[in-house]
């Protein structure tokens, strides 16, 4: 019952997130629900788990955590550059001290 | 006993939490704020689901997996959150600083 409940409620989650990822005016705000939607993922492998009783799921949990964060650092990477095999070291402060000079 | 209305308390937590994250998602005019909606209630909404099910585990290898689950997402979603509105604003987007911003994106919604 208790798995249910918090089921329903990630799936209500996911189903938000999913409409700002395929409404969103930017590229920015698809990534944003991307990301929401990897976190909501995640707890949802994790309450399946215990609701099933197959606690080895949670291994799967786990590389889940890591993949959806080097995912999403990786699609921004191809957003700001167009590619993936050059070397970017910006960021909006190193960017500020290059427009002063 | 308690453990489960502990758990009931951190699931049903954590699940509104997170209703209100992708209600935030909707609600907000512009996507730095909607970030904010976004990322804040994320890590903690995790929290709270991962605390609920370790209460339901007890000192188990089950309970060590969650926090080390939570432990990644409790570093790796603020990360991602930075990332995303340094990359944005790099990107050349614009946040909107005052209501007549607001106004304006709302008429060209309309239009």
């Amino acid at each position: 019952m208790m798995y249910t409940v918090a089921i329903i409620a990630i799936l209500i989650t996911v189903l938000l997130a999913l409409v700002r990822a395929l409404l969103g005016p930017t590229v920015y705000d698809r990534i944003a629900a991307m990301n929401m939607l990897g976190t909501k993922t995640i707890l949802l492998i994790a309450v399946f788990a215990f609701l099933t009783g197959r606690h080895d799921l949670l291994d799967i949990a786990l590389v889940y955590a890591l993949i959806n964060f080097i995912g999403v650092v990786a699609v921004l990477k191809l957003v700001e550059q167009g590619n993936l095999y050059t070397a970017g070291e910006t960021s909006v402060d190193t960017q500020h001290e290059v427009s002063k000079k | 006993m308690i453990l489960e209305v502990l758990s009931w308390l951190c699931l049903v937590l954590g699940g509104l939490l997170g209703i209100v994250g992708g209600i935030g998602l909707h609600r907000f005019p512009d996507f730095y704020t909607r970030l904010h909606a976004a990322g804040t209630t994320d890590t903690l909404c995790a929290a709270l689901f991962l605390l609920g099910l370790a209460f339901q585990a007890g000192l188990t290898l089950a309970s060590f997996k969650l926090f080390l689950i939570f432990a990644f997402i409790f570093l790796t979603s603020p990360t991602a959150s930075h990332s995303l509105a340094n990359a944005a604003m790099l990107g050349g987007l614009k946040p909107m600083l005052s209501n007549r911003d607001v106004l304006k994106s709302e008429k060209q919604d309309k239009s």
